[in-house]
């Protein structure tokens, strides 16, 4: 009764039919295109509708990239890299410069992605305006007859509240100038990098149902009033403790000694190349 | 009076119910009052025609049930009519134009640039748990504005019109009162200088004092904004006060329609007369 | 040398899965396979069901790989199923020919073919059985050696008994309508995913797959008040059913033709719920409209619970959340809800730390605008 698994976990039906599901992605920018997801060996919310994009676009040759919280280390990255690597036997690796498909889950690298590569994001809410209406019957109608209200009305009132929006990850972004899409819980910091971005961008969201993309070269602009621009976290002031970064995403953590704040990159494959860099130049420079 | 109506409605049908042979059959339906007792069809609006122009205010009054809320919807299209036809005249795109046939889309335009509506019940024109201001600035945005600054000082000049006191303008109205809620659903309806607005029994309900300063409000916006507007209510009362023009309706059908005082001071149907007799 | 990642995530997940084995052998007992499939009937029935596939041999080698633990048997089964391409759908089965085991109405003394109670919990007194400590294979034997011949001494019908449908009964008076059959292919959930307003053949299938517990709920609170349907149980079948399917390649259906690929014990139920209709003359009458459940399985609550739901969502109008279809389907699949809710584990620095910056920025006060 044993059976054996197939290349990249599905059957071949399976990869066609979501491969289908990306390309009309694809083809209508920030669109939810819903698809009959499937249920993963990893758990709902876990980042199946991820895997199944990866698992349904990779190839031999490809090279793959997993971050969780922009760390490769974090055990859920781990915990799906060791599936794919097991069904594919594809390269896993850490650098982003390295990767032809890097799936992540709420970060997007520090380092700008390039046309050689995708990205794959994973999605646990991908309905931007499900605070602003629950029933999806209804968001459906919203998206189609381009009614955004609901999205602008909450922005409104935040600043209404609290002098300013209060947005945290998941601030929602205009699509190509026509759809409102939930760029998956990225830091505002991310919002920027789905501009224009040189790699294909593609959202998944397996326990909802719906894939949706940003192809290369698509306008992104986070939604914002004309008096109150969009705004990324701030770090001002701060640096990463170990490679001296600044102008990158950072984690707060705590000195167990001191009590105090230190910072540090949240790429952490960023980190490591530069920590190298820097290395490398000195170890050059003793020999001179 | 050789002026263009705003907007002209023209055999306007609504019915609830499929129908039947015994109430189908054209010019004659065997009904009673407005119901099929055959098939329990309801027919709501039947054959309504009416003109709306500039700056007046047409009233529509009629008991409950007679199809006069009914009517308001369909033309706010907070419901589908049967059949009929509605023409608006102010944007050139839609001359001539039977605006009930336009896309979802195109209505919405209509709903956020032409019109603007106060329903009797506040629940159904706010969002009770967003601000005042934000209430309003939901019309704006809605209307494609995209700045704050500015949404909020139209908030805040259409909220002391209203008399809401500007240090609340934060509050949600599920704290306010009824009068306060109706007032803060005009300055809504208002927020984007709509040629045209619709007033659904919206004193029904309020204490005599409260509808009586609603009553001048609605009389002050017509005199400085030349606003046109159809106000529906069982109220006969309310209707002197406020209307020009006034179309009586009975089960579904205008019985009578004419300048308000001349319906007042000599009503020719029979049910307007009796109408008119409870009043004195 | 340079820097080199720690290799901090992987040797955690390792260490973690090595307990985990620990775990399940450090009590040095092995149940077997058939063990499971023998004694442990209610729970492969269920895992069946709720991971809607249909096999006792695989559910009982998930629930011994999960421990018993029904999410996590459930959850494997389904992932299992991802990697099976759907090859054939089956020849439409009629219940009606159901090799009925057990067979009761709730509705009429004397239905045609008679009530049949069959295995049932229904009349134990649940009171812990000690005997069952000491419980040994020779006693067994003796047991059943005793029960078959006892069985030898009652006469067998000639035939086997034909069961109809106790509906179709009722229709026969005219009080259920007589509906057109509808042969519309159902649509396949696993395919297309839902949406909504949903299809008649989708909500069936989401139902029959929801998680028991699930189903029950919701259909317990509608019965309870939260939900306008309150029905009398028509009949409930439990038996099984041949499955066909036909040749894949040949243009002329023939039913002689078909491959027989085995049997499944199914639960079925009809709920008879009164509705008011309008005839003809415009009068208001009453008539019963049929909810109908089904599942894998010998499951009779989550069958009857099934019922009560199919009910409810056939009329939407009713401002219950049981009878909004988006809220009954959408929050009942074992392997999305607890999913779900076990992804909360995961970290969420990033997302903390956007929000941790928002609330900072805000108490720091002021706008931000220029103006």
């Amino acid at each position: 009764m044993k059976t054996k698994t197939q290349f990249a976990f599905f059957d071949e039906g399976s990869k066609k039919e979501i491969r289908r599901a990306i390309l009309k992605a694809v083809c209508i920018p920030g669109y939810q295109v819903p698809f009959a997801s499937r249920e993963m060996p990893i758990a709902r919310g876990w980042g199946t509708g991820g895997l199944q994009i990866t698992l349904s676009i990779i190839g031999k040759s490809d090279v793959l990239k997993v971050i969780d919280q922009g760390a490769d280390e974090s055990v859920n990255a781990v915990s799906i890299k060791k599936l794919v690597h097991s069904t594919t036997g594809v390269e896993l690796v850490e650098r982003t410069q390295d990767a032809t498909i890097i799936q992540s889950r709420h970060r997007i690298p520090e380092v700008p992605l390039t046309k050689e590569q995708i990205l794959v994001l994973q999605v646990p809410e991908p309905e931007p305006l499900r605070k602003v209406e629950a029933r999806e019957f209804m968001t459906k109608i919203l998206h189609s007859e381009n009614d955004y209200s609901g999205a602008w009305l909450m922005l409104f009132e935040q600043i209404m509240k609290y002098g300013r929006t209060a947005t945290g990850a998941d601030h929602p972004v205009y699509v190509n100038n026509r759809y409102v899409m939930a760029p998956s819980p990225i830091p505002r910091f991310d919002n920027p990098k789905m501009h224009q971005s040189e790699a294909l961008i593609l959202l998944g969201a397996g326990r909802e149902k719906k894939i949706y993309a940003i192809p290369p070269f698509t306008d992104v602009e986070s939604l914002a009033f004309d008096d109150y621009p969009f705004t990324v976290e701030s770090f001002e002031g701060k640096h990463c403790h170990l490679c001296g970064a600044t102008d990158v995403f950072l984690d707060e953590l705590a000195d167990n000694q001191t009590g105090e704040s230190l910072f540090q990159c949240n790429d952490t494959s960023y980190c490591m190349d530069r920590l190298n860099a820097v290395e490398k130049v000195e170890v050059e420079g003793s020999y001179v | 009076m050789y002026e263009e109506p705003i907007l002209r409605v023209r055999n306007l049908e609504k019915q609830f119910g499929d129908g039947c042979k015994h109430c189908m059959q054209g010019a004659i339906r065997n009904l009673e009052k407005n119901y099929c007792p055959a098939c329990g069809t309801v027919y709501a609006c039947q054959d309504i025609s009416f003109d709306l122009f500039p700056g007046e205010i047409l009233g529509i009054v009629g008991e409950s049930g007679s199809g006069k809320s009914t009517m308001m919807q369909c033309l706010y299209f907070d419901a589908d009519v049967t059949s009929g036809e509605v023409y608006i005249n102010g944007e050139p795109d839609l001359k001539d134009q039977n605006i009930f046939e336009l896309s979802r889309q195109q209505k919405r335009y209509i709903r956020n640039h032409q019109y603007g509506m106060v329903y009797q019940n506040p629940v159904h024109g706010l969002k009770m748990n967003f601000s005042s201001v934000g209430n309003i600035a939901e019309k704006l945005i809605e209307a494609g504005n995209r700045n704050v600054s500015e949404m909020e000082a139209t908030s805040k000049v259409l909220l002391e019109s209203v008399h809401i006191p500007l240090f609340r303008m934060k509050e949600e109205p599920r704290n306010f009162s009824g009068g306060m809620q109706q007032r803060v659903q005009i300055a809504k309806a208002l927020s984007n200088n709509p040629p045209i607005l619709f007033l659904d029994e919206v004193t029904t309900g309020l204490d005599l004092s409260v509808q009586a300063s609603v009553l001048d409000l609605i009389k002050r916006l017509q005199r400085e904004l030349g606003i046109s507007m159809i106000v529906v209510s069982h109220d006969l009362a309310v209707i002197r006060m406020l209307a020009d023009r006034t179309i009586v309706m009975l089960n579904g059908s205008i019985i009578e329609e004419g300048l308000t005082d001349q319906i007042l001071e000599d009503p020719q149907h029979a049910y307007t007369q009796q109408l008119v007799y409870s009043l004195l | 040398m340079g820097y080199v990642a720690v290799k901090g995530g992987t040797n955690a997940i390792e260490a973690s899965i090595k307990r985990l084995k620990y775990e399940r052998l450090k009590g040095e007992e092995i149940i077997e396979i058939n063990t499971i499939l023998s004694s442990m009937r209610s729970m492969v029935d269920q895992v069946m069901s709720e991971s809607s596939l249909y096999s006792p041999y695989l559910a009982a080698l998930a629930i011994k790989q999960a421990e018993g633990s029904m999410e996590e048997a459930v959850f494997l089964m389904r992932a299992h199923r991802s990697t099976l391409p759907r090859l054939y759908y089956s020849q439409t089965v009629e219940s009606e020919e159901m090799l009925v085991e057990r067979r009761i109405s709730a509705s009429f003394k004397d239905i045609p073919g008679g009530q049949l109670l069959g295995a049932t919990k229904d009349y134990t007194h649940r009171l812990l059985d000690f005997d069952l400590i000491e419980e040994n294979a020779e006693g067994n034997q003796q047991w059943l050696d005793d029960y078959l011949k006892e069985l030898e001494t009652i006469e067998a019908a000639e035939s086997v008994t034909y069961f109809p449908k106790v509906v179709d009964y009722l229709r026969e008076e005219g009080l259920f309508e007589n509906y057109e059959a509808d042969n519309t292919p159902p649509t396949d959930i696993t395919k297309q995913s839902l949406h909504f307003p949903a299809s008649r053949s989708a909500r069936l299938q989401v139902l029959t797959r929801g998680q028991t517990g699930a189903v029950t709920s919701l259909g317990y609170a509608s019965l309870r008040g939260y939900g306008q349907v309150h029905p009398t149980v028509g009949e409930v079948r439990v038996g099984s059913l041949p499955i066909y399917v036909s040749h894949p390649n040949e243009a002329e259906q023939n039913m002689e033709d078909e491959f027989y690929i085995g049997d499944i014990t199914i639960t079925e139920v009809e709920s008879f719920v009164p509705v008011t209709v309008k005839n003809e003359n415009n009068e208001q009458e009453l008539e019963f409209e049929i909810g109908y459940g089904v599942c894998y399985g010998q499951n009779e609550t989550k069958a009857i619970a099934m019922s009560i739901l199919d009910q409810c969502l056939e009329d939407p109008e009713s401002n219950f959340p049981t009878h909004d279809e988006e809220f009954v389907l959408l929050h009942i699949d074992s392997v999305e809800s607890t999913g779900f809710m076990s992804h909360l584990k995961l970290p969420h620095y990033v997302t903390f730390q956007s929000k941790l910056d928002s609330v900072r920025q805000v108490k720091k006060g002021g706008h931000i605008n220029e103006d």
